[in-house]
């Protein structure tokens, strides 16, 4: 990595690339995929961490990637929705999520099927959420309650959260 | 023989099939393109900088200490912006002048390389100004109140029949109250972009719009341009209700800031720069009084709104029109007051007059149930018109009645004690409610062409938006129906003005204005098609349909979805915490033209008025005469642990005087009535009438 006050060149993995990048220091994550890298799937919806339409994964976990500073990610490995699958390929979230229309717009859909990725392994490491009713158990069994509570840091303005739920139970074990 | 070809009067075969979404890969894998994702050579970023005052002038700008940034090629203002040419919106004459008329308002845009060059650039602009004392508050007792001459989109402002006042005072019962609702901001979760680019003077621009021709049409009357040297291109949407009803400031500063440079441009608002600069739903002050006898016929019916506008654009939002259709009385009376403030104009959101007017209709006529002691659905179909209330005019279909019975069974309201406050379930009380929903079915002239090619497939063109309505599905339904032919034969491509004149994803008339344009284009070409013997000729078929004519030859009925919204709630009256666990809804809406798309829409805008009754809120700042919780952290809008089960179903409704599929909009009627059913519910839990939007906990606990 090298770097000036003002930019870094860094290298990424994203969706199994290495990616050299040069970038300013300011950019984020998410800017850094949709403006340098043509990856615009991931979606600017806030900002600010407050919507969830940007969410990737970074090393599997899910994360707002417009909190993310894209100089922090040297090193890392970064998966978007065109990293998940594709229309030849589509991975079964995608496919759960077509399924059962859990989807309108589709501006916030790529950050849901992330979140969702990432809803699913944690639960699956035994993370507990708010919703989870005895915190110390082994094994999280993924409820409606759960799924929903797990899901809530990805707004959907068209409300399409009652066929996002049946897509997620769709896929989950 | 015709009759086999009209879906108004046989089904036809992809008519109601619940096909999925044809944009679904594209929206799953990220592939859909919205207007703020096209990569153009040598793009510009701009930023927006807003005024802090609500009211004044701009003293000076100095654009030095922002020029020398690293980055930054231009700062565009009004000393230097192009000047624009009215439009019939104020609004949209951004940078034309010094005065700032509203908080938030555009009144820069820094152009930079790179997008964290612009907006250091905007940040450190440098703009004094002489601020002016504002006046931001809406009151039902402020001087300034006036009576608009019409209201949204074109209604008389006022109406009456017969003598409400005799009426009243002769009432045996008498309901009268005052409800309030907040403004609130539609927030599409795409905040508006627009990547622009001219070419020599001709303008290209990629917008996030509801309706590519309204936006289209703006552009050429600012900058004085034909409609052949302005394309605007909306292919994907994320979502708008309202919101993007028509040009809003981003396009216009984009293509001004292209101009200036002679280089693509693109501005793209932040989610706090929306809440200022493209519009909310006004707030509201609303007292509706009902007059029944003891057995709840109503006698009058009193329904007044204030709301604001801003001092630069009427807008005045049709409130109490609801009121003149939904239930019979003898004597009928409705009137909106307007205040102008220095604030932004407020603009449609989703069912705009229907959602906030219904609000207090309906909770009026629950209060109006109380009082008679009559089943609120009973009291419903006691007042079940014949003909409109207020014109006197027939009803094109009206099913309300039907629906109140079918979403009675589903719901298992029979079974309903109608007591309030005593029904508990550990910290919760619980109670149930409903409410009536509508919205007008009407048609907007559109535009179509479809193309048969000699591979014997079909390309349909039209310039509909799909804004997550479904309609980019619905719409090549329609088309493979009506040319009798599989639905892969047919590409239906829209988004885009060079396919013409239509109308917007608005008013929930999109799907059902231009189905009727494709239906008419479709019949045309199969009616050429025959004349070649079914052979398509080597440079292909081309129709063209206009339904100016036949929209305005529609007969003199007046046209209307209808639904009924039952639900249960769970309060904690100790937190003010309301939960609402199950909700239904029935709605007869014409025919259903995708099953899949509808249940999402309508349950979509179910979730909204779940928002609306419980959540949604801007708070006006009156030191800063702005919306003080301008993002989505202050802003609440329905999460996902927010809703549990909702259940949407549909009457078959056979409507032959809507357009030829027989169909009415959807988009709007889902809200409608969701606000008033739960603030009824919460009353039926907690004996506590809430009157006032959202239902926040503290209104519960006080
Ligand atoms: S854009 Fe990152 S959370 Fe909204
Ligand atoms: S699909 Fe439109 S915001 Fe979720």
């Amino acid at each position: 990595m090298t770097s000036s006050s003002l930019s870094s060149s860094f290298t990424v993995t994203v969706n199994g690339e290495p990616q050299l990048l040069d970038l300013d220091n300011r950019t984020t994550l998410l800017d850094a995929l949709r403006e340098h890298l043509d990856l615009t799937g991931a979606k600017k919806g806030c900002d600010h961490g407050q919507c969830g339409a940007c969410t990737v994964l970074l090393d599997g976990r899910r994360v707002n990637s417009c909190l993310v500073l894209a100089v922090a990610t040297q090193g890392h490995s970064i998966t978007t929705i065109e990293g998940l699958g594709t229309a030849e390929r589509l991975h079964p979230i995608q496919q759960a999520f077509i399924d059962h229309d859990g989807l309108q717009c589709g501006y916030c859909t790529p950050g849901q099927i992330c979140s969702a990725v990432g809803a699913l392994d944690e639960a699956d490491r035994g993370w507990p959420s708010a919703a989870t009713a005895d915190v110390g158990a082994e094994k999280i069994t993924l409820d409606d309650s759960e799924i929903r509570e797990r899901m809530s840091g990805n707004l959907c303005r068209c409300g399409a959260y009652v066929n996002i739920l049946a897509a997620i139970n769709a896929v989950s074990p | 023989m015709t009759s086999t070809l009209d879906p108004a009067t046989t089904r036809t075969p992809l008519m109601g099939q619940g096909i999925n979404r044809l944009d679904a890969i594209a929206k799953v894998t990220g592939e859909a393109r919205y207007s703020g994702e096209y990569p153009l050579d040598g793009m510009i970023y701009g930023w927006v900088v807003q005024a802090p005052i609500a009211k004044g002038r701009i003293r000076d700008i100095s654009p030095a200490s922002t020029l020398s940034m690293p980055g930054v090629l231009a700062v565009l203002d009004y000393r230097n912006a192009p000047r624009l040419s009215d439009a019939g919106d104020s609004e949209l004459l951004l940078l034309q002048g010094d005065r700032v008329y509203y908080r938030g308002e555009a009144v820069a845009v820094v152009l930079a390389q790179s997008l964290e060059q612009a907006r250091a650039g905007a940040d450190a602009l440098d703009v004094s100004y002489l601020a002016e004392s504002h006046d931001v508050l809406l009151r039902a007792d402020h001087p300034d109140m006036y009576t608009p001459e019409l209201v949204n989109p074109n209604f008389p402002s006022a109406s009456n029949v017969g003598d409400v006042d005799a009426a009243l005072a002769a009432a045996e019962v008498v309901i009268d109250r005052v409800y309030a609702t907040p403004a609130e901001h539609n927030n599409p979760m795409e905040p508006h972009a627009t990547t622009a680019h001219w070419n020599g003077d001709t303008l290209l621009v990629f917008d996030s719009n509801q309706g590519a021709s309204s936006v289209q049409m703006s552009l050429c009357r600012l900058f004085d341009l034909p409609r052949s040297a302005v394309q605007v291109k909306s292919e994907y949407v994320g979502g708008g209700f309202g919101a993007k009803g028509s040009a809003r400031p981003p396009v216009v500063l984009a293509s001004m800031a292209a101009r200036l440079l002679g280089r693509p441009v693109r501005v793209t608002l932040t989610r706090q720069q929306m809440f200022a600069m493209v519009g909310y739903r006004t707030p509201t002050i609303q007292q509706v009084r009902l007059g029944s006898d003891w057995s709840g016929r109503l006698q009058a019916l009193d329904h007044l709104a204030y709301s604001q506008t801003s001092k630069i654009l009427e807008f005045a939002e049709q409130t109490a029109v609801v009121s003149r259709m939904m239930y019979a009385t003898p004597n009928l009376r409705t009137a909106h007051r307007l205040l102008p403030l220095d604030v932004p104009t407020p603009r449609w959101m989703r069912a705009p007059g229907e959602a906030p007017g219904s609000f207090a209709l309906e909770s009026a006529m629950d209060e109006l149930a109380q009082a008679c002691n009559v089943d609120p659905i009973e009291l419903r179909i006691r007042n079940e018109p014949d003909l409109e209330p207020d014109s006197g005019r027939p009803f094109s279909s009206r099913n309300l009645v039907a629906c109140l019975r079918e979403g009675a069974r589903r719901f298992g309201w029979d079974d309903r004690d109608p007591r309030p406050a005593i029904r508990q379930d550990g910290r919760w009380r619980i109670g149930s409610g409903m409410a009536s929903s509508t919205y007008p079915a009407r048609n907007a002239p559109s535009t179509c062409q479809v193309q048969a090619r000699s591979d014997g497939t079909f390309e349909v063109r039209i310039t509909a938006s799909d804004i997550g309505t479904g309609a980019r599905t619905a719409l090549t339904q329609i088309a493979a129906d009506a040319l009798r032919v599989e639905l892969d034969r047919v590409e239906l491509r829209i988004g885009d003005s060079d396919f013409g004149p239509a109308m917007i994803a608005g008013g929930s008339m999109g799907t059902a204005s231009w189905s009727w344009a494709v239906v008419k284009a479709c019949r045309d070409l199969l009616g050429q098609l025959d004349m070649h013997s079914g052979a398509v000729p080597a440079g292909g078929l081309l129709a063209r349909a206009d339904t100016k004519d036949d929209v305005a030859a529609q007969a003199d009925v007046t046209r209307h979805a209808f639904g009924a919204q039952f639900l249960e709630v769970a309060v904690d009256i100790r937190t003010g915490e309301v939960r609402v666990p199950r909700m239904i809804g029935v709605f007869a809406a014409g025919h259903i033209v995708n099953a899949r798309t509808a249940r999402s829409q309508l349950i979509g805008g179910m979730i909204m008025g779940l928002g609306m009754a419980l959540l949604e809120e801007s708070l006006m700042d009156l030191r800063f005469g702005d919306y003080l919780n301008h993002d989505l952290a202050g802003y609440h809008v329905a999460s996902n642990a927010d809703v549990r089960s909702i259940e949407v179903s549909w009457i078959d409704e056979q409507d032959d005087q809507t357009n030829p599929s027989g169909i009415k909009g959807i988009g709007e009627i889902g809200i409608v009535g969701t606000a008033a059913a739960i603030a009824n519910a919460v009353w039926h839990a907690t004996g506590r009438r809430q009157r006032t939007l959202p239902i926040r906990p503290d209104r519960v606990i006080s």
